[in-house]
């Protein structure tokens, strides 16, 4: 998009090559955010680490900051990601596919254009506010209806908000792949006298494949940081769980990484202890762990632009 | 898609079923619904159990440990002040940036490394931020725990990729031949941008930057992780005044254990934070639309 400059007027050059370099100072801006971040969570996870080994931090089962005996194994809180990461995407995957499917082959034009923003409204909720529905209504309702016995906190009415959040990034992501997907194909599978449900099923979803898969790493990496509804509603109880078994993965509470961060963030631990400094070696890992799915999606993502654009 | 002609179709190609579609047609739908309908019956339960909480003296007076005197007054001017200051951060920031990606920047790697980056740092958790904002301004700069300040700048870096993308996509609508027209006047690239690019887009551009706020205020975990009051008495009255925030205190309230925090005075929080939203999300959709009028 740039054009060339025309002008030779000195005063009015200089004062363009001057913009050009402020506009260009606020770009950059967003690459110091990363390497500030990369930083922050560095020099303070480097201090954690002169106290508590990486192996142990890495490999240890228990996770007690500042109950005794003290221990700093980030597995249990993987695990608690894990858990919440495994009950959302339960729920977003397939009904964001399905979602995206209707709105790309079935809907009409009218319909589309008022269930797209309403889908969006799902995504622009504040966390809290589904923290608090999980824990005051969905909860409550969970243990009316099923012959379950469920935990005032637990991961289970928590995976289910996150995943009602995370619905539309599914939905709209999938959504447009679908909708890059040239007529063409479609045309073909009906002439040879394919219904709706096959050409659906057998050629738009194939044809979109990388952009659903796209759209499943970003939602589920949205999964796995989100922290307030995990906060509130899935307790506070680092432990280790045993993929076997369901129902002791969702009926009790457990504590993801995010919410071990808040509960150390609302501690009243000051001072350099470890307690502290182990605040920024759980942020480290949770950011390596979402940069890279988001690098994932994004590579994958641009993949199939490349095919259909 | 392989053609299995003449042998036994595969994947039920060649066997119409209406049945199956029908069916399939129905699930889509309801899949569609599914999280609509959940959200509503949501809403619908907090505003049924906000009446006879939510009224003028929740609204005006100080949180207290008394349900029936609890109040949200702080935390509401908080959050308003915490998102004026984020406005006059991301403003010039987010326009500045999307200004030299979309009219200056050439296609080269430094561009495209850049875009990948902002849309990278959308995805990082708020969480994350949160510990920027501690090692940053109250760490590094020294600005203080807690206050206006940080909370503000923190968020500010939070939301600043979408203001940038938005900004990004309001610029990009800008009919090129309206740059051409202005360089055929004579202008300079400073002066097309100024004149005639940064006008046309600005209504984009507001609507972007005011969804990006609606963000901002629902957000919670980088105020706690600059160790935010959850509940603050008197109002904000400097920029390093300590401040809370709706979300906070929302949360705050939440882990009380009586019933009339639970499914009353939260239940007025939630409605509060949810209507002041709403505003912000209306007043981008009046411009979106009154842009949209024009032309």
């Amino acid at each position: 998009m740039s054009q060339p400059d025309f002008s030779h007027d000195g005063i009015r050059t200089a004062r363009g090559t001057a913009f050009r370099y402020l506009f260009m100072l606020c770009a950059l801006l967003s690459i110091l955010t990363t390497v500030a971040i990369i930083l922050t969570l560095l020099v303070d996870a480097v201090d954690f680490f002169a106290q508590v080994s990486l192996v142990d931090f890495l490999t240890g089962t228990r996770w007690s900051p500042t109950n005794e005996p003290i221990a700093f194994g980030v597995l249990p809180l993987i695990s608690g990601t894990l858990v919440i990461t495994i009950g959302s995407a339960m729920v977003a995957l397939p009904i964001g596919l399905l979602t995206a499917i209707y709105l790309s082959e079935y809907a009409s034009d009218r319909r589309r254009a008022y269930l797209k923003p309403a889908l969006e409204v799902l995504a622009g909720v504040p966390t809290v506010v589904y923290g608090y529905f999980a824990l005051v209504y969905v909860t409550p309702a969970i243990d009316a209806i099923l012959p379950v016995d469920l935990s005032t906190f637990n991961a289970l009415s928590a995976s289910i908000m996150v995943g009602i959040m995370i619905i539309p990034m599914v939905s709209s992501i999938s959504e447009d792949a679908m909708s890059a997907v040239p007529d063409s194909l479609r045309q073909a599978s009906y002439g040879l006298g394919a219904t709706k449900f096959t050409v659906s099923t057998s050629v738009v979803v194939p044809a979109a494949l990388s952009g659903i898969f796209s759209s499943f790493i970003l939602a589920l990496s949205r999964a796995i940081g989100e922290t307030m509804i995990v906060a509130i509603a899935a307790g506070q109880t680092p432990r280790m769980i045993d993929l076997t078994d369901p129902a002791g993965m969702f009926l009790d509470s457990i504590q993801p990484m995010t919410s071990a961060m808040v509960q150390i963030g609302t501690g009243d631990i000051v001072g350099q202890g470890p307690a502290y400094k182990s605040l920024f070696a759980v942020g480290l890992t949770l950011f390596v762990i979402t940069f890279v799915m988001n690098l994932i999606s994004e590579l994958v993502a641009s993949r199939y632009r490349e095919v259909y654009r | 898609m392989a053609a299995d002609t003449g042998e036994t179709p595969a994947d039920g190609f060649g066997r119409v079923s209406r049945t199956k579609d029908v069916v399939f047609r129905l699930l889509a739908l309801a899949a569609t619904l599914i999280g609509i309908v959940s959200l509503a019956a949501l809403l619908l339960n907090v505003a049924v159990d906000a009446v006879g909480w939510l009224d003028w003296q929740f609204l005006t007076n100080p949180p207290h440990p008394n349900p029936y005197e609890a109040g949200f007054l702080p935390a509401l001017v908080g959050s308003i002040a915490i998102m004026l200051m984020i406005a006059l951060v991301t403003f010039p920031l987010g326009v500045g940036a999307a200004v030299y990606l979309e009219e200056y920047a050439n296609d080269g790697y430094l561009t495209r490394f850049i875009q990948l980056n902002i849309a990278n740092l959308a995805g990082v958790p708020s969480v994350v931020y949160g510990l920027l904002g501690l090692g940053l301004f109250v760490g590094l700069f020294n600005i203080g725990y807690g206050n206006v300040l940080a909370a503000a700048f923190t968020i500010a870096l939070l939301i600043l990729p979408i203001v940038i993308i938005s900004a990004q996509e309001a610029i990009r609508a800008v009919p090129d031949s309206q740059r051409q027209a202005s360089y055929g006047m004579g202008a300079t690239k400073w002066q097309t941008i100024r004149n005639v690019v940064l006008p046309r887009a600005m209504p984009g551009i507001m609507t972007g930057t005011i969804l990006a706020l609606g963000r901002a205020i629902g957000e919670t975990a980088p105020l706690i992780m600059i160790a935010a009051p959850t509940t603050v008495f008197g109002l904000p009255n400097s920029f390093f005044s300590k401040v809370s925030a709706m979300p906070l205190q929302i949360y705050n309230w939440a882990s009380y254990p009586q019933t009339e925090f639970q499914y009353g005075v939260v239940a007025a929080g939630v409605v509060t934070l949810l209507v002041v939203l709403l505003t912000i999300n209306s007043i981008a959709i009046v411009i979106r639309n009154r842009y949209q009028q024009r032309t």
